[in-house]
């Protein structure tokens, strides 16, 4: 019986063991794969959509934006604007805490405002209109107008890049132009730097310390509560062999499902498919104002008439379930959606183009096309493009490159004779296309303030600015109208349709959020 | 023997230079630019400009060369222009799953290869050294991502057996290390093994009308002393070095590979620092990878001396 005290003991070890593996077993992983790899951890530095995700992560914002389109108080308790619509005031609610320990105050809050004004092109306007922000008390500051400016709120919850993220003071004190690399939030989950492969995984773990709203999660309001004790999100860059992981068990969210593998995904019932951004993407044509003939806003319009949106959505999204023709500047199914300027353009009126075209005597006119040949989807819109373009009778020159030299290109002014250019596609999410402050595309302020491709128009310039300084809705709808129609007059851009992109998760996760980014919080995976 | 090792090594200065500066010097003679895809779509010209003037992409190329250079002889890499991260750390994450898939190619590459070569040319115009040639040509004919999605779907999707994707370090177990690298290594394996099967079956079989063989054979030796001893060893030449070439190929050309079974290697690093210009990785990377070729064909040269006495430097 001597070798009883020993059986026990390794009975003992065997129970410990298995209670140690039963603990780890039993921890809660929320494997995802993201639409990219996440290369840099600055979101004011970059405005990589990878990067405002793991903002979203790790740090918190003053006000999100719910699943209606509202702007609702995130961490900040209470605010009000004084009479004369010059003075905000703003109290930060209680139990924020960065996550090295350190309560969040407003000395961290205002360096983090500032450092997104000089990045950011809403942040930008908010600074150029703020007179100054002071600090009352450890959690209450004002931000003080040199003139009412309806857009402060939305701005200040803007919920795509830059994203107005509140960094820690040290953080936020560093050079915006100079990327932070250590990461100190107060978001709902931590930053895991020792187990970031960039190429590879991206690890959090839930932040024990982080104290949610109240209010039931909707979009990037309400309470944040994590469910899950670590999101890994890994990295693979193969389509295919995501989709068989995802089948596999391997990974649990997929969050840009390739186009073609839908089919194939929809006959397996483990997965669930669902459109969780209720705006979606806005595809742009973009046409350099500077040269011919796009410097003739009738030959501009002659292929806002031309473009037919079915046809671009077909070829780059090819599910009717996933897209939609809309034909307004500020998306469809925003509050900013309007038909008003509309004479029936978009409808592939190829006889109306041609005869303004022979009109204007640019038939014949060399086009340099740019196709980004690394972006499927941006490609096959060139190439739609360019056969329009033919058809219209243009000479069309199409310049394969990738989309890093593309970036570079577009940004050049010279002649096309040169090593100009006269056309590329690009895309904008709804979070950043809805508004006529954030949407990019519509600003038409020249050479000096106006997106690549450089529309001039002071009218439409006037009209962003009344609609970002006014506040009372109704108003800014009939400003919206005129701007619209203003628009389809400049043509700053040709939108080539909308379309949703859907994301993919195994049964029995729960608790996505509807939202144009996504959000890991509220998620909860089921026992393995 | 030892002066010709150290002059091969010395030789290999010059060498890396040359890739060095002519790496440097594509790079930045080819479009893009790190700032504007830094800077974003609201960047100004001047916040464009600060970003170059941070990243210090703003001073003359000159300069930028002769301070990479300097950093590079002190052991330092520089940072990613985008992570900020360590370019030698980056690389070495990468390192090791690239390694350990080459070399698990080239085992058993090597294992199945030669026997199957030296097979075909024993058997040769027999059936037996048709199918090994047929096999041959379809190891070179099918593209390896097919091979893989044909391997990911029996293997995987339908037996289990294997993990679809992923890579685990032998640190974490040799089996969770061997199951990951299963697959990626069949897949990749089967144009070596087409590769070095034909090259042997070609070397053998030309030894095989040697006099030596024919005197070995009319003084008795067994068939598998015959194969083994006389004509493998003879043939082994140039074996070795096509198998050298190909470690040197595996090392610098996986990218598929690591792409489809998304193991987080140094091809798919190298592809991501291109496509974002990220110039210290890519720098970083080229002089890995000239580093390691110089150094696969040294061991190439001095192998040679082992399996053919008569060759001396």
């Amino acid at each position: 019986m001597r070798f009883l005290p020993t059986l026990a003991k390794g009975i003992g070890i065997a129970a410990i063991a298995a209670a140690m593996l039963s603990a780890a077993s039993a921890e809660k992983v929320l494997r995802v794969v993201p639409h990219a790899d996440l290369k840099n951890v600055d979101p004011i530095w970059t405005t990589a959509y990878i990067t405002r995700n793991h903002g979203y992560m790790v740090y918190d914002t003053l006000f999100g934006v719910n699943e209606q389109g509202e702007v609702q108080p995130q961490m900040i308790d209470t605010y009000s604007l004084s009479d004369d619509k010059l003075t905000w005031t703003f109290t930060l609610r209680d139990g924020l805490k960065w996550h090295d320990g350190d309560p969040v105050t407003t000395a961290d809050i205002i360096p983090s405002i500032e450092r997104w004004g000089k990045r950011d092109g809403a942040g930008q306007k908010l600074m150029d209109l703020t007179a100054e922000m002071k600090a009352v008390d450890a959690k209450t500051f004002t931000l003080t107008l040199k003139e009412p400016y309806g857009f402060v709120l939305d701005s200040l919850g803007k919920i795509s890049s830059n994203t107005p993220f509140m960094m820690k003071k040290k953080y936020a004190e560093v050079d915006a132009f100079t990327q932070v690399t250590e990461i100190v939030g107060s978001g709902p989950f931590k930053f895991v730097q020792d187990e970031w492969v960039p190429g590879s995984k991206v690890v959090y773990v839930k932040n024990e310390d982080y104290v949610p709203r109240s209010e039931p999660a909707s979009g990037a309001a309400g309470g944040k509560v994590v469910k899950v004790d670590r999101v890994e999100w890994v990295y693979i860059p193969d389509p295919a062999t995501t989709m068989n992981a995802l089948q596999n068990g391997e990974v649990d969210y997929w969050e840009t499902p390739a186009p073609d593998m839908l089919p194939l995904m929809r006959t397996n019932d483990n997965l669930v498919i669902k459109v969780i951004d209720p705006l979606g993407t806005q595809g742009w044509l973009r046409m350099n104002h500077l040269h011919a003939p796009f410097d003739n806003p009738k030959v501009r319009k002659a292929i806002l008439m031309a473009v037919q949106q079915e046809t671009y959505l077909q070829a780059i999204v090819g599910d009717p379930a996933f897209y939609r023709t809309c034909k307004a500047y500020y998306m469809c199914g925003s509050p900013n959606e309007t038909t008003a300027g509309d004479m029936g353009y978009l409808e592939g009126n190829m006889d109306a183009a041609k005869k303004i075209l022979e009109e204007e005597g640019v038939v014949g006119h060399k086009i340099v096309l740019m196709q980004p040949t690394d972006i499927p989807l941006l490609s096959s819109a060139s190439l739609v493009t360019a056969q329009m373009l033919r058809d219209l009778g243009f000479d069309v020159e199409m310049q394969a490159m990738d989309w890093s030299t593309l970036t570079s290109r577009r940004a050049e002014k010279k002649a096309i004779a040169d090593g100009g250019w006269n056309v590329f596609h690009t895309y904008a999410t709804g979070a950043d296309a809805q508004t006529p402050v954030t949407n990019i595309g519509t600003s038409a302020g020249g050479v000096e303030r106006a997106w690549f491709g450089w529309p001039t128009d002071a009218k439409v310039e006037q009209l962003r600015d009344d609609w970002a300084k006014e506040g009372d809705l109704a108003k800014r709808s009939k400003i919206t109208d005129a701007l619209q129609a203003r628009l389809f007059e400049v043509v700053p851009f040709v939108n080539y349709g909308q379309w949703y992109q859907p994301v993919a998760w195994r049964k029995g996760l729960t608790g996505v959020l509807l939202a144009p980014v996504p959000f890991f919080w509220n998620i909860e995976v089921p026992d393995k | 023997m030892y002066a010709y090792i150290i002059r091969r090594i010395l030789a290999t200065i010059p060498v890396m230079a040359v890739v060095a500066i002519f790496v440097f010097l594509l790079l930045y003679l080819t479009p893009g630019d790190p700032a504007v895809v830094i800077a974003g779509d609201y960047a100004r010209p001047a916040d464009i400009e600060r970003i170059r003037e941070a990243l210090g992409l703003n001073r003359p190329l000159y300069v930028q060369f002769f301070i990479w250079v300097g950093n590079v002889f002190s052991g330092d890499l520089g940072v990613s222009i985008f992570s900020n991260l360590p370019v030698a750390k980056l690389i070495g994450q990468r390192l090791e799953p690239t390694l350990m898939l080459s070399l698990a190619t080239t085992i058993f590459a090597v294992i199945v290869a030669v026997p199957m070569g030296v097979l075909a040319a024993w058997k040769a115009h027999t059936w037996v050294d048709r199918l090994i040639m047929v096999f041959a040509v379809l190891g070179f004919s099918v593209p390896v991502f097919v091979i893989a999605y044909i391997l990911m779907w029996i293997f995987s999707l339908n037996l289990g057996w294997f993990p679809v994707q992923g890579y685990k370090p032998i640190g974490d177990g040799i089996g969770p290390f061997l199951a990951s690298i299963a697959l990626p290594t069949l897949a990749l394996g089967l144009v070596y093994v087409a590769l070095i099967a034909r090259m042997t079956r070609a070397s053998v079989m030309e030894v095989l009308t040697e006099d030596y063989i024919r005197t070995a054979r009319a003084k008795g030796a067994s068939n598998r002393t015959l194969l083994m001893k006389h004509a493998l060893k003879n043939a082994s030449v140039p074996i070795v070095t096509i198998i050298g070439v190909g470690v040197a190929l595996l090392i610098g050309g996986v990218v598929v590979t690591e792409s489809v079974f998304n193991i987080p290697g140094l091809g798919r690093l190298t592809i991501d620092a291109v496509l974002r210009r990220d110039y210290p990785i890519i720098q970083g990377v080229i002089l890995v990878f000239s580093g390691i070729y110089v150094l696969v064909n040294l061991l190439i040269d001095l192998s040679y001396t082992i399996l053919d006495p008569r060759i001396r430097y």
